[in-house]
C-alpha cells in the first residue's frame, strides 16, 4: 500500500526518485517486506579457486544466504525461497527482468557477482526497486577470502541502510560468558561469536570466573570481571592480542564495568566494607575518579552517548532503583517509580532511551524508559532474564534468559535472546554452550 | 434439619482446623522463618557447635538473632584458636541482577565481619570475598532454595 503510494509520488516528481521502497520501521514485524536474494554469480574459474582456498562448493549462494538469513532476523523483511526465481543470477545482475520478480512478489531484489581476482575476493552488488523497475544502490568490494561472511554482513548492513534509513547491525559480534557444568558448579569461560552466531571462539580457558565482559566502543578491547587468584577485579582483555591486564589498583572487589563512550574511561563499582560506589578510571594517565559517594549500593553504571550522564542502580531508597546524575556525580535524580525493583540500566546508543531489567512479583521484565523514566515500556517478560545490550543501532536488545529448575533441581539452562524494541521479533540467538551476559560490539566497518 | 446444619458445621470447621495445623507442620519442616532459613542441612562447622554460616532474608543485609548467635560462637572459637584467619564469603540467591548481587553479597559478609569485630576479632583476621549469585549451594528454583543461598560462609583461610 505505501509502497505503490511512493511508486505514484515518483512518477509525479521524477527528481525524487531515490526515496522508492521504505520500510516501516516502527512497527516491527507485523508485515515484513517481501525481497528476493538472488545467489550471487560467479564464473566457474572463480568457483574452482575459492573451492581450494575456502573449501566452499559455491561462496556466492552461501554469502547470498547469510544477507537473506540477516534481513530475515531483523523481523523487517522476508526473504522469498530461492527456488521460485526464475532468473539467472548473472543475467539479473546484469539487467533483471522485473515482471519475473514482481510475479512472485519480491519488492526489492538483491543481485551480485563474486569473482577471485589476483587470490582476493570480489563482491560486487546491485539492490533493486522491482516496482519502479530501478537500481537503488551499487557497490563493489576487494576482500581477503576469509572474510567472506564479513561480506555478507556488510552487504546486509548496506542493504538494511538503504531500505530503511537506519543503520545497520549485522557486522558486529557479541561477546558473551560461555557456561557448563551443574549449577553449584558452574564454569564459565568468556566467548566471542558473529552476530549470526558463526565464528564462536573462547577468549580465557575457565580456570577462573569471569563475568560481564563489555565491548569498547573502539572492539578492540573489552573490559570484565575475572576471579583471577580468587580476586574478583576488573580487567581490560586486548581482543587481538590476547594480553589482559587489572584495572586500578583497588583494595577491594571492583566489578559492573564499562567503557565510556570514546572508549577512553572505563567506569566501574568498587566495594569496600560493605559499601559499593562508582568510580573512573582513565585507562591514559590511570587517574582514578569517585563519582558516588553513599552509603548505599551504587552499581551497574552506563554511560549516555555523549558521555555527558551517567544511568546507574542504586538502593538509597532502600531497594534497587534506576537513577540518573551528571558525569561528574552531581545532580542525582531517580528515574524509575513504577512497581517492583529495577536494575542494570544501560543507555542506548540514540540517546532517547535506558533499557533495565525489572522485578516485579515474582517476575522478570526486559523494558525500556525515556532518561527521565517516563513512558515505562516492558517488551518481555519471563522467570528470570537480565542484563540488555544494544545493538549499535539500538533497534534491537540482546539479554540472557535462565529456566527454573525442577524439584530435583535439574534442567537448569541460560541462553541468549534478543527482541526489537518494538517488543516484536523475540528470538533465540543460538550458542554451542550455554550462554549470559552478552554485550553487543559497534560496527566492525565504518 | 437443624441438628444436620449444625453437624455440617462442625465437620467443616473439623475439616478445616485439619488444613489449618496441617499448614502449621508444613511451615515447620520447610525451616524458613519470615524468609530466613533456620534449617541445618547445608550447613558445615569450623568446630564442635559453631556452625559456618548465617542466613539473610530476601534483599536484607541485616543479622537475624540466630545470625548473631551463631557469629558470638564464631568469635569465641576465634578467640581460642588465635592463630586462624578466616574468609567470610558473602552470596546471594539467583533472583537478582548479577551485579547487585555482587555489592549485596560483599554487604552481607561485611555485616558478618562488623559482628565478629565487635566481639573482638581484629580485622587483620578476616578477609571478605562476594560471589554474588555465583556459586549457590542449592541448585532448587524455590524459596526454600534460595533461602538457603542468601548466606555469609566463614571459612579458615589458613
Amino acid at each position: 500500500m505505501l509502497f505503490r503510494f511512493l511508486f505514484f509520488l515518483i512518477i509525479l516528481f521524477p527528481f525524487k526518485a531515490f526515496a522508492l521502497i521504505e520500510v516501516d520501521i516502527t512497527r516491527g514485524n507485523l508485515s515484513p517486506l517481501p525481497l528476493a536474494v538472488s545467489p550471487l554469480s560467479i564464473d566457474s574459474k572463480s568457483k574452482e579457486g575459492f573451492k581450494k582456498i575456502l573449501n566452499k562448493k559455491d561462496v556466492g549462494s552461501e554469502i547470498s544466504k547469510i544477507i537473506s538469513n540477516n534481513l530475515k532476523q531483523s523481523g523487517l523483511f522476508n526473504p522469498l525461497n530461492k527456488d521460485a526465481f526464475l532468473q539467472k543470477p548473472d543475467i539479473a545482475h546484469l539487467k533483471p527482468r522485473f515482471e519475473d520478480w514482481a510475479l512472485i512478489k519480491a519488492q526489492a531484489l538483491v543481485t551480485g557477482k563474486v569473482s577471485l581476482i589476483e587470490g582476493k575476493l570480489r563482491v560486487e552488488f546491485r539492490l533493486w526497486d522491482v516496482l519502479a523497475g530501478k537500481e537503488m544502490m551499487a557497490l563493489a568490494f576487494t576482500t581477503v577470502p576469509n572474510n567472506w561472511r564479513r561480506v555478507g554482513h556488510i552487504i546486509t548492513d548496506k542493504v538494511y541502510e538503504r531500505l530503511t534509513g537506519e543503520k545497520g547491525y549485522f557486522d558486529t559480534r557479541i561477546i558473551y560468558v560461555a557456561e557448563e557444568g551443574p549449577k553449584v558448579k558452574r564454569v564459565k569461560k568468556l566467548a566471542i561469536m558473529d552476530q549470526d552466531g558463526y565464528n564462536n571462539k573462547y577468549l580465557t580457558l575457565g580456570n577462573e570466573l569471569v563475568l560481564t565482559p563489555r565491548f569498547s566502543p573502539t572492539n578492540q578491547m573489552v573490559t570484565y570481571l575475572s576471579y583471577f587468584r580468587n580476586m574478583p577485579r576488573v580487567y581490560l582483555l586486548d581482543i587481538e592480542t590476547g594480553i589482559q591486564e587489572v584495572v586500578g589498583d583497588f583494595p577491594g572487589m571492583t566489578f559492573a564495568p564499562r567503557f565510556s563512550p570514546d572508549g577512553k574511561k572505563i567506569i566501574m563499582s568498587f566495594a569496600t566494607d560493605g559499601n559499593s560506589d562508582i568510580y573512573t578510571m582513565d585507562l591514559e594517565n590511570r587517574v582514578v575518579e569517585r563519582i558516588t559517594n553513599h552509603p548505599s549500593i551504587d552499581t551497574s553504571p552506563s554511560y549516555s552517548p555523549d558521555g555527558k550522564y551517567i544511568t546507574f542502580n542504586s538502593d538509597r531508597s532502600k531497594y534497587q532503583q534506576i537513577y540518573v546524575m551528571k558525569n561528574d556525580g552531581t545532580n542525582v535524580k531517580r528515574i524509575s517509580f513504577g512497581n517492583g525493583l529495577y536494575g542494570t540500566p544501560v543507555w542506548s546508543p540514540r540517546g532517547d532511551l535506558i533499557a533495565f531489567t525489572k522485578l516485579h512479583k515474582g517476575k522478570f521484565y526486559i523494558g525500556v524508559m525515556r532518561t527521565d523514566g517516563s513512558g515505562e515500556r516492558l517488551l518481555t517478560e519471563n522467570f528470570y532474564q537480565e542484563a540488555p545490550s544494544w545493538s549499535p543501532n539500538g533497534r534491537v536488545l540482546i539479554f540472557y534468559r535462565e529456566t527454573k529448575t525442577n524439584s530435583k533441581g535439574e534442567g537448569f539452562s541460560t541462553k541468549l535472546w534478543s527482541i526489537d524494541l518494538t517488543g516484536y521479533n523475540e528470538r533465540l540467538v543460538e550458542t554451542k554452550t550455554d550462554a549470559s551476559d552478552p554485550s553487543w560490539s559497534s560496527l566492525l566497518s565504518n | 434439619m437443624e441438628l444436620r446444619k449444625i453437624f455440617k458445621n462442625i465437620f467443616l470447621v473439623v475439616v478445616a482446623s485439619l488444613v489449618l495445623s496441617a499448614c502449621a507442620s508444613s511451615k515447620k519442616t520447610t525451616k524458613i522463618q519470615g524468609d530466613v532459613y533456620t534449617g541445618s542441612d547445608t550447613v558445615e562447622y569450623l568446630a564442635s557447635g559453631v556452625p559456618d554460616r548465617v542466613f539473610f532474608a530476601t534483599n536484607e543485609t541485616v543479622l537475624t538473632t540466630a545470625s548473631r548467635e551463631t557469629l558470638r560462637k564464631q568469635a569465641g572459637w576465634l578467640r581460642k584458636n588465635s592463630k586462624i584467619n578466616v574468609v567470610l564469603e558473602g552470596h546471594a540467591d539467583e533472583r537478582g541482577t548479577r551485579e547487585y548481587n555482587l555489592a549485596i553479597g560483599e554487604r552481607r559478609a561485611n555485616s558478618a565481619k562488623d559482628y565478629l569485630m565487635t566481639y573482638g576479632i581484629s580485622s587483620n583476621r578476616i578477609s571478605v570475598i562476594s560471589y554474588g549469585k555465583e556459586r549457590p549451594v542449592d541448585s532448587g528454583s524455590n524459596p526454600l532454595s534460595w533461602s538457603k543461598n542468601r548466606r555469609s560462609v566463614t571459612v579458615k583461610a589458613n
